[in-house]
């Protein structure tokens, strides 16, 4: 795998995009709560963790222009489409922080959660129960 | 006076970060006519309905939003007296001339207490709706009329502070009226205000936000809420992010959809609403009800809807 910390290059992490076999599945590990999810090598990292079933996941624009779904990939390799440099910056990529709507896991991802984000998946579990 | 101030929004602006997922969007899905592209890449649009050449700009940048928006004005002469009510109101204001913008006569801009840019302009040239000026018929060939069936620009909505500013400037120099407010119940603080400068219910609207110019969205006139319901099963055959789905505002009773272009600008297709005239008495809501406000087919407000902005 190759990375760049070119913020306009559309592949981060570089792999192949347009073979036609069926969608890998991958892992990803949320640090911050040790919960695990499985993403599609054909979805991005927010459409895979709206399935965590938390309440209040921040999902925004869903193009990389609001902002709300910051993240931090710990490690793992992963393909990156654009977003907007008002939320992400050279220095931001270059460590990985990045908007969970415009990536998509190319193997198992280890993230830690930020923002708007952190304030949603690190709280307690909603119930429905009154009291 | 009988519309012969400020006629209308007639240009918007739009940042993108992929110019060829944004002409797909734009072009192909909604259904919007490209018109041209300029030497430095941007790329210009109408609606089928829509006379002058243009009401859509595209520039491919590293952010999304505004760059900026441009009214419409009657003739010249109104340009002259803006821009003189526009200094009085203590706005400064840069002229540009004709030529400058494509297809369009001479403008002046000036920045808005809520932080956007404003342009106004007196001509643009036409291009027509297909169907000519003299006994036109009513139905353009087929074609023309496509994607999510799109009349026109209607209005916008951007966020900022100093709405009651805006509220003054819109009211005082441009001769809108405040068709309908937003304001929380305990203080009674300005949260979104709607302008009107024709029948419509609003022509631009402003929502209170922690940051200068910032882009809620743009929206566009169909002709009905069925062709609203139609848009929708677009948007969801060609998987186009959703914020909120089919529903009628309660303010300005539109019928409504909101949708995210490729690059997370919201876009809204909207349909009917009431006849606003200048003796129209304004409306308001408060946070009591600002499910209702916002959404009154399940008076259910939306997060996203309220702080979602590029």
């Amino acid at each position: 795998m190759t990375e760049t910390d070119d913020h306009r290059c559309d592949v981060a992490r570089c792999v192949d995009t347009t073979r036609a076999d069926a969608p890998l599945r991958h892992m990803v590990t949320v640090l911050d709560t040790q919960e695990s999810f499985a993403c599609r090598s054909d979805e991005s990292l927010l459409a895979g963790m709206v399935r965590l079933g938390k309440r209040g996941i921040p999902v925004g624009c869903r193009g990389g222009g609001c902002g709300v779904c910051r993240i931090e990939v710990v490690r793992g390799d992963y393909v990156r489409h654009k977003m907007s440099a008002a939320h992400v910056d050279a220095t931001d990529l270059s460590n990985h922080r990045v908007l969970a709507c415009r990536i998509v896991p190319a193997g198992d991802l280890e993230i830690r959660v930020l923002g708007r984000m952190a304030q949603h998946v690190c709280a307690p579990p909603a119930t429905d129960s009154a009291g | 006076m009988a519309l012969r101030g400020v006629l209308r929004a007639g240009e918007v602006a739009i940042r993108v970060m992929d110019m060829k997922a944004a002409r797909q969007h734009y072009g192909d899905r909604m259904g919007l006519h490209e018109m041209m592209t300029d030497d430095t890449g941007r790329v210009y649009y109408k609606a089928w309905d829509e006379h002058d050449h243009h009401s859509i700009v595209l520039r491919e940048a590293d952010s999304p939003g505004m760059d900026y928006f441009a009214f419409k004005v009657f003739d010249d002469a109104t340009l002259t007296t803006l821009e003189q009510k526009l200094e009085a109101f203590g706005l400064q204001v840069e002229r540009i001339e004709a030529g400058v913008y494509p297809k369009s006569g001479r403008r002046i801009q000036f920045v808005l207490p809520s932080g956007h840019t404003m342009q106004l302009y007196a001509h643009k040239e036409q291009v027509g709706n297909t169907l000519g000026l003299v006994n036109p018929g009513v139905v353009p060939d087929e074609g023309v009329i496509r994607g999510f069936r799109i009349n026109r620009l209607d209005h916008l909505l951007l966020g900022g502070g100093h709405l009651d500013e805006n509220v003054r400037l819109f009211t005082e120099v441009f001769d809108f009226d405040l068709g309908e407010k937003l304001v929380d119940h305990e203080s009674g603080a300005s949260l979104a205000v709607f302008l009107s400068c024709s029948t419509k219910p609003h022509d631009i609207a402003f929502v209170l936000q922690p940051q200068q110019n910032k882009f809620h969205h743009v929206s566009f006139l169909l002709e009905s809420a069925h062709d609203v319901i139609k848009a929708a099963d677009m948007i969801g055959k060609y998987r186009i992010p959703v914020d909120v789905g089919p529903n009628r505002h309660g303010v300005t009773r539109g019928a409504t959809i909101y949708f995210f272009d490729p690059s997370g600008n919201r876009n809204e297709v909207f349909a009917e609403g009431y006849v606003h005239y200048p003796d129209t008495p304004t409306l308001v809501w408060d946070t009591r009800e600002l499910g209702q406000a916002t959404f009154s087919q399940d008076n259910t407000p939306r997060e996203s809807f309220l702080t979602v902005l590029t």
